[in-house]
């Protein structure tokens, strides 16, 4: 395998000497309950739908994870949904965007900050103005609330949310088999873990991708284009990072709220796909960087294993 | 170090003025000068060594050991620490309060409260007129903080509130919430008079009915909304402590319609 040096193997799983190279961005976490779960859940998906990408969706965002009754700010069911993006800035477009269009219209929502910084970004106190001047603001015990009268009740909205600068995007895994279907189980079995893992989300389909990127391209404007290293259809006419036993590659991509974060995420979904094992999963593990010339995070796999 | 504790020798004979007894103004005072700080409201000259016996050396924590309805202006305009009074408390108590805790074992006068910006001021007895509310040609009252009242509060509670919380435990005189600009005041109690005539915004809660609602107050109907269940919640785990609405349904009236109209009384059903 050309560029590869898999010294470490566990339970028959071969682990690259490689690392995922991730970079810094702002992230937020934001608390949708509903009257139960099914509306919570509802909410936040539409909140999170097409935001696997900053590049092309402006954010990234998922479910952290969900929200029992007593760990809400109303006693109801809940979800907790992290968002990220290059910059403060952004993030709150994003979020305020999507809040409005997404929160503000599921029945019976509510929205709250979960997340506590000295910086902050705009929740209810963007969208008040939809109430057309009879918004109400509650200020009560340190929280601010905006209160705005809809054809169903009332929508409840906390005005701002906590935002940290040190947020990381990109960690990420490479999860290489014999077949698409042992990839995939594989990839679903390490996600199951790593969503147990608090502050990340892994904002892809399902948590997964099946269509990894290089940098650029050979078309002009093309910011991102097919990982052909790690295509198992091109093996033998690209520069191929993968042997003849591989022939399906998919990748999880990891975002968090703090590098350890990224790193225990990682190190689950590791011990998760190590734990299934070649036959079942993947035959390799390895990681996504550019040199490591880009990205100040480096998660070297060697320093996750189980 | 121990807090200063101000003992009190016996009634005094007039009204005192203890506005100086705050951390920050106390801070470096030796004894002495403590004892000879003028506290009278006469010709008398009367100062704090006539009236307490002083003791203890950290400001930040004082203590007045025996009170007296004629102690005013206690915890004037204090921006942090913690005043405990055993007994009553004068007029103005905690007036323009910044931040800290005033806690009053007794009753407290007219006025406590009154245009505070933060903090907390905690009154177990009853508390006389004006709670909260602002002295006359101020244009505010109760600005930011909480003020709880264990027991009943005088005429016009939380005139002119324009932030924070106020939570009367027992009844309310007159014409509570009278020309509120925002805020909250709950009412446990039953409400006399015509609370909120004139409010502008802001929200009342009379949980133990009203003697009269002024006709410009507008029927919105049965209110089943979050907000109820929020306060409550966030209320029975921080200073104010548990209140009724979070478990009794409450109808909503929009008001004054004789002003901006925008405020909002909620009754139980």
């Amino acid at each position: 395998m050309p560029g590869v040096n898999d010294t470490m193997v566990v339970n028959g799983v071969s682990i690259d000497d490689s690392f995922a190279e991730a970079f810094p961005m702002a992230g937020t976490a934001i608390q949708i309950t509903a009257i139960n779960e099914k509306w919570a859940l509802e909410a936040a998906r539409s909140m999170t739908g097409f935001a696997t990408s900053v590049i092309a969706c402006g954010c990234e965002g998922g479910v952290d994870r969900l929200l029992a009754p007593d760990e809400t700010r109303d006693g109801r069911p809940g979800v907790r949904v992290l968002f990220f993006s290059f910059d403060a800035g952004g993030l709150e477009k994003q979020v305020t965007t999507r809040l409005g269009q997404c929160i503000l219209t599921s029945p019976t929502s509510a929205c709250y900050a979960d997340l506590d910084a000295e910086a902050t970004i705009d929740l209810g106190s963007a969208i008040r103005y939809f109430a057309d001047g009879w918004q109400i603001s509650k200020k009560f015990e340190d929280k601010h609330f905006w209160r705005m009268p809809v054809m169903e009740g009332e929508f409840l909205c906390e005005a701002k949310t906590g935002v940290t600068t040190d947020g990381v995007g990109g960690g990420n895994l490479l999860l290489m088999a014999g077949t698409t279907a042992q990839a995939l189980a594989a990839s679903e079995a390490a996600i199951e873990a790593m969503r147990r893992v608090p502050d990340v989300i892994m904002p892809f389909p399902g948590g997964i991708v099946r269509s990894g990127s290089k940098v650029g391209g050979k078309y002009k404007g093309m910011m991102a284009s097919t990982n052909d290293a790690y295509c198992p259809t091109l093996k033998g006419v690209t520069k191929s990072e993968l042997g003849p036993e591989i022939g399906s590659v998919l990748e999880i991509v990891i975002d968090g709220l703090s590098s350890a974060a990224v790193a225990d995420a990682m190190r689950v979904g590791i011990k998760a796909v190590t734990d299934l094992g070649p036959q079942e999963g993947a035959l390799r593990i390895g990681a996504g960087n550019y040199g490591g010339n880009l990205g100040p995070h480096h998660f070297h796999l060697k320093d996750l294993l189980p | 170090m121990t807090g200063l504790t101000f003992r009190k020798k016996a009634e005094p004979e007039e009204r005192l003025d203890l506005s100086p007894l705050v951390p920050a103004q106390l801070a470096g005072l030796s004894a002495a000068d403590i004892a000879g700080l003028k506290v009278g409201t006469s010709r008398l000259g009367v100062t704090v060594g006539d009236i307490f016996e002083v003791s203890g050396d950290d400001p930040a924590t004082i203590r007045f050991e025996g009170g007296s309805p004629r102690f005013d202006r206690i915890g004037e305009a204090m921006e942090a620490g913690e005043i405990f009074v055993q007994g009553d408390a004068g007029m103005r108590l905690g007036r323009m309060l910044k931040g800290g805790r005033i806690v009053v074992s007794g009753s407290a006068g007219d006025h406590a409260g009154s245009a505070m910006e933060g903090g907390v001021v905690r009154i177990a007895g009853n508390a006389g007129d004006r709670l909260g509310g602002p002295l006359a040609g101020e244009m505010m009252g109760q600005k930011g903080g909480t003020l709880i009242v264990g027991g009943n509060a005088g005429a016009r509670a939380g005139d002119r509130m324009r932030r924070g919380v106020i939570s009367i435990a027992g009844d309310a005189g007159p014409d509570a919430g009278s020309r509120m600009i925002a805020g909250t005041l709950i009412i446990q109690g039953r409400a006399a008079g015509t609370p909120g005539r004139l409010m502008k915004r802001g929200t009342l809660f009379l949980c133990g009915g009203v003697e009269h609602l002024a006709p410009t107050f507008l029927d919105n109907g049965p209110a089943d909304i979050l907000i109820l269940s929020v306060m409550s919640r966030t209320f029975a785990a921080g200073e104010v402590g548990s209140v009724p609405f979070g478990r009794q349904p409450m109808r909503r009236y929009g008001g004054d319609t004789a002003v901006l109209g925008l405020g909002e009384i909620f009754l139980p059903l």
